[in-house]
C-alpha cells in the first residue's frame, strides 16, 4: 500500500484556519529553515481513505479475539471514549488555577482512591504514563527510602527469571544491580534461591504476581517476610492484576508498593501501543516519596513525567471502575479466572501445558517437543492462527519455557468464543503434525507474509524515501 | 450492576463442570487462604452506564473551559483538524495492541513509519523513534542515550519548561548521572557560564529552543561550544514552530526532542501527550522504545516491523537502557493525520500565524503597560514585566473567560498566542486590562 507521501498531490489540502487577522511578522532569515518540511499535501478525502485502509490493515479487540498473555485484551467499553471525550476534561489547561480545575482534581482523587482500595495501598499516583513508567516510579520510592535512611550499601534488586523485561531494565534505570533468581520446575519463586540473594545489600524485590506462568505464588506471604527480615522492600508488578481484583490485596501480602495497568486490568484501550497509564501505589510509609504534582514537595523522588500523568486515560479507568463497582470487580477477576481455565481445558490434550492444574488469568503451552520432533515451532503455530483470524497468544514469553505460547482470553470473552477458537487452535495443530513443511510459509491469507525482520534490522530503513543505514555508522 | 462479561449462568455451571469443579473459588487454591477478603471492597456499588455518563458529566462540569486562552507554558492550544478526532477514534486502532504481530498490523506500522517520516522532516534528524510518554521524558531519556562512564554529567539550561527541568533531575537522580544547570541571562542560555561549566565528563547539554520564556536561543554557539568539548547536544523543539525554523540538525542538535502535543493533541488537563525523539544516524542503535523499520515479506511485498529490537528491554533486559515499552502509538498516530492534513503549507501557515500573533499580542501589551522583560526574538510566547500583581490581572481576565498568560516565581507573566487567537480577543483583552485595571 502506498505512504501518505506517494499520494502526495501538490496544491491540493484541507483549509483549516483562516487567513491571518494581524499585521504580518516575519522573523529574521537566520531564524528560519533553509528547506520546507516534506509533509504530504493531501486532500481530506484521500486521507480519510487512507486511513480506512490503514484500519483495514491491523487488527483490534473489535475485530476478534486476542489471548495475548499478561496484555489483559479485554473489551474496551464505549462509555470510556464518551467520557474522556467530555469538552470539560479535554479542552482544560493543565496549568490552569486549581478553582477552575476542581473536576479534574475530584476525577485523580476518585481514582487514587478507589485503587488504593483494590490494592491495598495507603497512596497513589497517577503520574506515571505507562506500565513501565510505574515501575520506574515504584522502583524509585525504595530507591530514595533507603537513601533518605542512609542505608547506601543497598544497591541490589532482586527479581526472578520469569520476570517481565521491564523488570530487570526498571532496576537498572534506578541505578541498582539486578540479581536473577531462579523458579522452581513447578513455577514458583525458589524460597532457598531467595534466601541466599537477600542479604544488607538488598534494596528490594520485584515480583510479577500472578507470575507470567499464570500462577499466583503460595508461598507468597513467606516471600515478602524474607525481603523484609533482610532490610529490603517489596514491589508488586500489578501488571497481572486482573484475576485477583477484589479477591485478595497485594497491600496484605506484605507488599509495600505497586503498578497497575489501567490500559490491561482497568479496560482502557491500548491505542497500537499506548497511551496508557501506570498508577502507583505505596504503603504510607513510602507516600512523601511519591512524584509530587503541582506542589513541591520536601522528600519527593521528584517528577516522573510532566503535569499530572495521561489523565483522559485515567478518566477512562475511573468510568470502568464506577461501573462495575464493589460487586464488579471482583466477579470480572473470577470469570477472567474461569475463561482461563477453560481455554486450557480445551487445549490440554493436544497442547502440551508448562504447568498442569488450574492456572489464574493465563497459562502457557510449550511446543518444544513439537519443535524438535514434528519440525514445527512456537512461531508456525501463532502464524497459522492469523490466517484463521484470531490473534496469536504471547510468544516466546515467560523465557524460562521453550517453545512458549501464553494465552490470556479475559473475561469479556463468551464461551461460545472460547470454543470456536479452541478448535481453530486444534485445527492448526493438526495441520501442522500432518504437514510441518507447510507450516513454515505461513500465514498466506494475511495482507503480507512473513516480514524478513534480519534484512530490517541490518540495514534500517527507518523513513520513507531515503536508503538504509549502513551498520557501519 | 454492571459488567462487560459475555458467559451467562448456564453457561457458567457448565465451563466449571468441564474444568472439574464445582466452586470457582476453587480456582483460587494457591492463594492464601487468610488472605482472601472477606468483604467487599469498599468501593461504591456498580452504576448503569446512564449513572456513569451522568456522574463523569457532572465532574466536567466542575472544570472551567476558557473558549480564550493566553497561556501556553508546555501546553498549546492549536486547532485541531476534524479529522484528526474522526481517524483516531476508529476501533481497530483504539483496540489494538503494539503491532507484535507484523502480518496483521501493517496498518499501525505503516502509520507509524509515516510519523516517524514526518517527524524526521521537521526536525532535520534522520532517524526518529515511535515516541515517548512525552516531550519531558523525551528529554530524559535524550540525557540517558548520551551518558557513559567517562562522561556521566549533563548541562541543562535554566531556560528550559521547569517540567523538563525536574523530569530530567529525576531520571538522572535515578541513574546516577549528574545534572547541572546552566544559568540564563535576559532569558536565553548564558553561553559563557555554559563554557565554564562544559569539562571532559560534560555528556550533553539540554537547551529548549524556542525555551520556556519563548526566546529564541543563540543555538548556533551553544552546538559549537558542545561540540568542542565532545559532548552532545540535545535540543528540546516546538513541533509547530520546527515547521518555520532552523531545524535541531541545521543548529548542529545530535539529538532533538519535544512536547509533541501541538500535533492535534487537545489540553486535557496535561495528557495524554507524546514525546517526540530524533537522531542522527549515528545515535540511531541508542533511541529508546519502538522503532519501526521497511522491510519485504516472503512474496517479495513491501512491509513494514518493528525493528532493532536487540536494543529493547524484553532481549536486553538489565543491559537496556530504557525500560519502555508502551509509548504513546495512538497520539502519534494523531500527530501523523494532524501533520498530513494540514499538509507542509497548513503547518507553515499556522508556525506563521503564532509568529504575527504574538507579537501583534506583545506589542498590544506593551501599549497597556506591560514591558517585556527580555530582548530578542521569541516565537509565540513572551514575559512581560506586570504593572500590576498577575494574580489581580489573570482575576480581571478570568471574570471575562479568559485564562491570562502564567505568573512566574518573580510575579512577570508568561503570555501565549497561537493562530486560535483572533485579532478581536486580542484587543478585547487587552481593553479589559486598560479598563478594568487602570
Amino acid at each position: 500500500m502506498k505512504l501518505l507521501f506517494e499520494k502526495s498531490v501538490p496544491g491540493t489540502g484541507g483549509c483549516y484556519i483562516p487567513s491571518c487577522d494581524v499585521e504580518e511578522y516575519t522573523l529574521d532569515s537566520s531564524y528560519l529553515r533553509e528547506k520546507e518540511a516534506e509533509l504530504p499535501e493531501i486532500s481530506e478525502n484521500e486521507l480519510s481513505r487512507h486511513y480506512s485502509a490503514l484500519e483495514r490493515r491491523a487488527y483490534g479487540v473489535n475485530d476478534g479475539f486476542y489471548p495475548l498473555g499478561s496484555c489483559t485484551m479485554k473489551y474496551n467499553p464505549k462509555i470510556n471514549e464518551v467520557c474522556a471525550g467530555l469538552e470539560g476534561f479535554t479542552d482544560i489547561h493543565p496549568l490552569q488555577p486549581l478553582d477552575t480545575v476542581q473536576g479534574c482534581r475530584k476525577v485523580l482523587d476518585l481514582c487514587a482512591q478507589y485503587l488504593c482500595e483494590i490494592t491495598g495501598m495507603d497512596a497513589m499516583t497517577l503520574a506515571p504514563a505507562a506500565g513501565a513508567h510505574g515501575e520506574f516510579t515504584g522502583m524509585m520510592l525504595i530507591k530514595k527510602y533507603h537513601e533518605m535512611r542512609g542505608d547506601t550499601k543497598r544497591t541490589k534488586v532482586i527479581v526472578p527469571d520469569s520476570s517481565h523485561g521491564t523488570n530487570p531494565a526498571t532496576g537498572t534505570m534506578n541505578g541498582f544491580q539486578v540479581i536473577s533468581i531462579p523458579s522452581t520446575p513447578d513455577g514458583y519463586v525458589d524460597l532457598e534461591a531467595l534466601k541466599a540473594a537477600a542479604d544488607d545489600e538488598t534494596a528490594g524485590l520485584m515480583l510479577t504476581n500472578p507470575n507470567t506462568l499464570g500462577l499466583f505464588d503460595r508461598n507468597i506471604c513467606e516471600i515478602t517476610k524474607i525481603v523484609h527480615e533482610a532490610g529490603g522492600l517489596c514491589y508488586y508488578d500489578g501488571a497481572n492484576m486482573n484475576p485477583v481484583m477484589g479477591i485478595v490485596r497485594p497491600g496484605d501480602m506484605g507488599f509495600d508498593c505497586i503498578h497497575l495497568n489501567l490500559h490491561k486490568t482497568f479496560s482502557t484501550p491500548h491505542g497500537g501501543g499506548g497511551p496508557g497509564a501506570g498508577a502507583v501505589g505505596c504503603k504510607a510509609f513510602l507516600q512523601e516519596y511519591l512524584p509530587y504534582d503541582m506542589d513541591k514537595t520536601e522528600h519527593s523522588a521528584g517528577k516522573v513525567r510532566s503535569f499530572h500523568g495521561n489523565f483522559l486515560v485515567v478518566v477512562k479507568a475511573l468510568a470502568y471502575i464506577l461501573f462495575l463497582g464493589k460487586e464488579g470487580i471482583p466477579e470480572a477477576a473470577k470469570m477472567a479466572v474461569l475463561n482461563a481455565n477453560y481455554l486450557k481445558s480445551l487445549l490440554s490434550g493436544t497442547y502440551t501445558m508448562a504447568q498442569s492444574g488450574f492456572c489464574m488469568h493465563e497459562f502457557v503451552m510449550t511446543l518444544e517437543e513439537e519443535h524438535k520432533e514434528k519440525g514445527f515451532s512456537a512461531l508456525d503455530i501463532a502464524k497459522g492462527l492469523l490466517d484463521r483470524g484470531i490473534h496469536p497468544p504471547t510468544m516466546y514469553f515467560p523465557l524460562i519455557v521453550h517453545e512458549a505460547l501464553m494465552a490470556e482470553p479475559t473475561e469479556t470473552e463468551s464461551r461460545q468464543t472460547l470454543e470456536e477458537a479452541a478448535n481453530i487452535f486444534l485445527e492448526v495443530y493438526a495441520e501442522a503434525c500432518a504437514d510441518p513443511e507447510s507450516m513454515h510459509h505461513k500465514p498466506e491469507k494475511t495482507v503480507i507474509g512473513r516480514p524478513d525482520e534480519v534484512q530490517a534490522a541490518r540495514k534500517p530503513v527507518l523513513r520513507w524515501n531515503t536508503e538504509g543505514i549502513d551498520d557501519a555508522v | 450492576m454492571g459488567n462487560y462479561l459475555s458467559v451467562n449462568d448456564t453457561d457458567r455451571k457448565l465451563m466449571l463442570e468441564k474444568i472439574g469443579t464445582s466452586d470457582l473459588m476453587e480456582l483460587y487454591h494457591d492463594v492464601p487462604a487468610d488472605l482472601i477478603l472477606k468483604e467487599p471492597l469498599s468501593l461504591p456499588e456498580g452504576k448503569a452506564e446512564m449513572q456513569v455518563r451522568k456522574f463523569m458529566r457532572q465532574l466536567s462540569a466542575e472544570n472551567k473551559v476558557y473558549p480564550v486562552i493566553f497561556r501556553g507554558a508546555g501546553a498549546y492550544r492549536h486547532y485541531i483538524p476534524a479529522i484528526v478526532d474522526q481517524v483516531a477514534s476508529k476501533e481497530t486502532f483504539l483496540t489494538a495492541y503494539t503491532p507484535y504481530q507484523p502480518e496483521i498490523s501493517q496498518g499501525i506500522l505503516q502509520s507509524i513509519f509515516e510519523y516517524q517520516t514526518m517527524i524526521c522532516e521537521l526536525t532535520g534528524m534522520d532517524v526518529s523513534n515511535a515516541t515517548v510518554y512525552d516531550g519531558a521524558t523525551a528529554a530524559a531519556e535524550a540525557a540517558a542515550m548520551c551518558r557513559d562512564r567517562r562522561r556521566n554529567t549533563v548541562l541543562v539550561s535554566e531556560a528550559a519548561d521547569p517540567e523538563i527541568i525536574a523530569v530530567v533531575k529525576t531520571y538522572c537522580w535515578a541513574s546516577g548521572t549528574k545534572v547541572v544547570m546552566v544559568p540564563a541571562s535576559e532569558g536565553v542560555t548564558d553561553i559563557t557560564a555554559l563554557k565554564d561549566l562544559m569539562n571532559a565528563e560534560t555528556a550533553a547539554v539540554l537547551i529548549q529552543n524556542p525555551n520556556y520564556y519563548g526566546c529564541l536561543e543563540h543555538a548556533e554557539e551553544i552546538a559549537e561550544v558542545t561540540h568542542n568539548a565532545k559532548a552532545k547536544l540535545i535540543m528540546s523543539v516546538h513541533p509547530i514552530a520546527a515547521a518555520i525554523l532552523k531545524t535541531p540538525r541545521e543548529y548542529g542538535a545530535d539529538i532533538a526532542v519535544g512536547e509533541g502535543q501541538p500535533l492535534g493533541m487537545p489540553l486535557s488537563y496535561g495528557g495524554p501527550y507524546l514525546g517526540f525523539m530524533a537522531a542522527t544516524k549515528e545515535m540511531m542503535r541508542k533511541l529508546p522504545g519502538r522503532i519501526v523499520g521497511e522491510t519485504t515479506d516472503d512474496r517479495g511485498n513491501k512491509a513494514y516491523v518493528l525493528t532493532l529490537q536487540a536494543r529493547e528491554q524484553h532481549i536486553r533486559r538489565e543491559k537496556a537502557s530504557s525500560n519502555i515499552c508502551s509509548n504513546e502509538a495512538l497520539c502519534a498516530l494523531r500527530a501523523a493525520v494532524y501533520m498530513a492534513a494540514m499538509g507542509r503549507k497548513g503547518i507553515r501557515e499556522a508556525a506563521s500565524q503564532c509568529v504575527s500573533k504574538a507579537h501583534y499580542l506583545q506589542k498590544k501589551l506593551e501599549e497597556a503597560g506591560f514591558a517585556r522583560k527580555y530582548e530578542g526574538e521569541f516565537f509565540h510566547e513572551f514575559v512581560t514585566e506586570s504593572p500590576y500583581p498577575a494574580a489581580q490581572v489573570n482575576a480581571v481576565l478570568d471574570k471575562h473567560d479568559i485564562l491570562g498568560g502564567l505568573e512566574l516565581p518573580d510575579g512577570s507573566i508568561l503570555w501565549c498566542a497561537t493562530e486560535c487567537n483572533t485579532k478581536e480577543e486580542i484587543d478585547r483583552m487587552i481593553s479589559i486590562l486598560k479598563e478594568e485595571l487602570a
